[in-house]
């Protein structure tokens, strides 16, 4: 077999997950070697209609877009979900929290029903099209990224935490953010990005996704120690759309 | 003479977000010319209504991944002007070094991933990595660099978690500020091979001038080549600083005739923002080795060849260090302190403004009396841009008509990418139908 051939797609997104790829710096020089790029519009020029490997950043908010993932899914053989747009429809999804009609409205004011404002509901990848991999995080962590690669590339399944953040918070020794009036969504959200936020001060606001099963029990203990309601927490949990739709990987 | 041409690229490659060429000729006669935007629109002003004061930094910095520290520092400070929350002289400083990073991240990108290519006459950087490895390899550096200065002020790369209202979460170390400059003291031998290998090339830079209005920051309190602090000013307007809560009267949106796009102008029918712009308001404000930078590639105050922004931005790749290892001697010098933030909410409205490296970036925010946020509204750099690309398309293609189709879309396209388009960031980017 030869080297496998590798596109990446975006939709609605910020491409920060893309530019996680880039900043691999060195590495990707490297990893460019044992694949075959044929597709990436950010970085080259090149377009393909084959490949192997599809890696799907973004979110799905259009019905066009919709049908530009079929396509691609049905030309890949290994479809990834790439970063929080695209494995929980990310931010995006703050959109479902309205009307389409409001929404547009309140960007575009008069201009809001020309057809190319079009917009539905936010989609996370695999509420569109069946998706083999996720690779969790806003953005992707850039050394989950190359494992995942990695173990793709030697046929291998790779392994993704399924315990929450707070398990890497507490062996990094942090102090609690809750301590400190933070509303941390550590104890229900995946952890695998090294507590990465809290380990600089910042609460946990979930761009991993949930545990798969969350202990909510957990969770509400946290919340009654430190006198807080279930909607503060719940307030920060919809930031990046954990509340709406399929969040299973 | 060409009789018929027909371009249409569809979605520019190498820049940020999806853009589309179209140029049609037929009998010598330019029948349609459009620099047209299909990205799909996300509506970040209408997802950030109800939204608490606290986290409106996180959500909006996902409008784009390049300069999401950019908006982040945007939002806070709107959040800030609007709270009416005041920042320590150090919190102040550890920011703007923060967004140095960025502004090196994100040029060193441009510079290096996207324009170069066009320089080389290569479709990407991919073919020069065994062409030019050495010159890609000092590339790779510099970015890594950025990124790592990133990482130490922001607590990552992209999409910072360390700006909250009023402050910072924390505050790094005094050895890690050292060591930060000695990084960026080895960094200007890397700066000066790119400089030398960009000038090398620089003949490819196409020789083309268009008069428009370049609008900046501009900082006379201390004067400063600012992307931080200060009020909007225009080549077109003397020197005079409009204050950035007047905004609207700067950005003023409007719709063309032929077209339903909306687009930007002030003094003019477009202007544009970026490098280039800050350099034309700013560049007597330069460090030493920025100046000499500049006069390497004969870069003058009131240059309007677009193409040039490019090297605008290498330009501001120097001044950007040289002036951080002087920042972080002064923030040595009175030495760190840990700082605690608090912050209430309150009503208010307020906005806030720093340069995205693509340019002049507005925020605005109101809130209730429980700082959630009731409206939002965000005019991005490359929106500004819009107009102006168009109408640097209308003066280049009659110019160039008579070469090769291939000659005039690398134009075009190199046109784009020299403005470094940040086009998943637009939130009111319509269409441009452009019909001669
Ligand atoms: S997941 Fe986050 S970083 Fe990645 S593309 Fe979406 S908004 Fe950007
Ligand atoms: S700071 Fe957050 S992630 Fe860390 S232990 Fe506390 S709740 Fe868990
Ligand atoms: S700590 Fe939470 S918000 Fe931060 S990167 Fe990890 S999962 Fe995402």
């Amino acid at each position: 077999m030869g080297k496998p051939r590798v596109a990446i797609f975006d939709f609605a997104c910020c491409e920060g997950c893309q530019l996680q790829i880039v900043n691999l710096e060195e590495e990707l020089l490297d990893l460019i070697g044992a694949v075959d790029v044929v597709e990436w519009r950010e970085a080259l020029s090149e377009q393909s209609t084959e490949y192997d490997i599809a890696i799907i950043e973004g979110s799905i908010t259009r019905p066009e877009d919709e049908k530009r993932l079929e396509i691609i899914r049905t030309r890949a053989k290994i479809l990834i979900a790439l970063g929080a747009c695209a494995t929980i429809g990310g931010v995006n999804k703050l959109k479902n929290n309205f009307e389409m009609q409001d929404v547009k409205r309140c960007v575009y004011g008069k201009a809001a029903d020309m057809p190319h404002l079009d917009t539905t509901p936010t989609k996370a990848v695999d509420e569109v099209v069946k998706v083999d991999y996720k690779i969790h995080g806003c953005p992707i962590d850039r050394k989950e990224f190359t494992y995942i690669i990695r173990c793709l590339l030697m046929g291998k399944r790779p392994e993704i935490p399924d315990y929450p953040v707070c398990v890497e918070c507490k062996a990094k020794g942090n102090p609690c953010l809750w301590e400190y009036e933070q509303v941390c969504l550590g104890p229900i959200i995946r952890a695998g990005c090294g507590a990465r936020c809290p380990s600089s001060g910042f609460r946990c606001f979930g761009c991993r996704g949930y545990v798969d099963n969350p202990n909510v029990n957990a969770a509400k203990d946290v919340i009654e120690k430190y006198g807080l309601t279930l909607d503060v927490l719940k307030s920060k949990m919809v930031l990046f759309g954990s509340t709406q739709g399929p969040t299973n990987a | 003479m060409h009789n018929d041409m027909n371009i249409n690229v569809h979605h520019i490659t190498r820049v940020e977000g999806h853009g589309n060429i179209v140029v049609n000729v037929t009998n010598g006669r330019i029948e349609k010319l459009q620099w047209q935007v299909p990205e799909a629109p996300r509506f970040f002003e209408a997802m950030v209504r109800g939204q608490s004061y606290e986290d409106i930094q996180t959500i909006v910095s996902r409008i784009c991944g390049i300069c999401s520290i950019t908006h982040s520092l945007a939002a806070t400070k709107a959040v800030e002007s609007a709270l009416g929350l005041k920042v320590s002289e150090q919190a102040d400083k550890l920011r703007i070094l923060m967004h140095y990073s960025e502004q090196l991240q994100s040029h060193t990108l441009h510079i290096g991933y996207l324009a170069a290519p066009d320089f080389f006459g290569a479709p990407s950087v991919v073919p020069l990595v065994s062409r030019a490895i050495d010159v890609v390899k000092t590339i790779v550096r510099a970015h890594r660099v950025a990124n790592e200065w990133s990482d130490l002020l922001a607590g990552r790369t992209t999409h910072p978690v360390t700006l909250i209202p009023g402050g910072l979460t924390r505050t790094p170390a005094e050895k890690q500020l050292r060591q930060l400059q000695k990084t960026l003291k080895d960094t200007i031998p890397d700066l000066k091979v790119i400089a030398d290998v960009v000038l090398s090339v620089a003949g490819n830079i196409p020789k083309f001038e268009r008069q428009t209005e370049y609008v900046s920051l501009k900082q006379t309190n201390p004067p400063t080549y600012t992307f931080y602090h200060g009020g909007i000013t225009s080549d077109d307007n003397g020197g005079k600083v409009v204050p950035i809560e007047k905004w609207h009267n700067v950005a003023n949106e409007y719709i063309v005739e032929q077209s339903t796009a909306k687009w930007a102008k002030w003094h003019r029918d477009s202007y544009a923002v970026g490098a280039l712009a800050r350099f034309n308001n700013n560049s007597e404000l330069l460090s030493p080795m920025g100046k000499e930078a500049a006069k390497m590639f004969d870069l003058k105050k009131g240059c309007c060849n677009p193409f040039m922004n490019t090297v605008a931005q290498l330009v501001e790749c120097f001044h950007i260090v040289e002036t951080s290892i002087t920042m972080i001697d002064e923030l040595l010098t009175k030495g760190l302190k840990a700082e605690k933030v608090t912050s209430s909410p309150k009503a208010g409205k307020g906005a806030g403004c720093v340069e995205a490296p693509r340019g002049i970036l507005f925020h605005e925010y109101e809130f209730d009396k429980k700082g959630n946020c009731i409206a939002a509204d965000i005019c991005i750099p490359t929106n500004q841009n819009h107009a102006n690309i168009q109408k640097d398309f209308e003066k280049l293609v009659p110019e160039i008509i008579n070469e090769s189709e291939d000659s005039v879309r690398l134009k075009l396209e190199m046109l784009v990418r020299s403005y470094d388009p940040c086009i998943s960031c637009s939130t009111h980017m319509l269409n441009v139908e452009f019909v001669k």
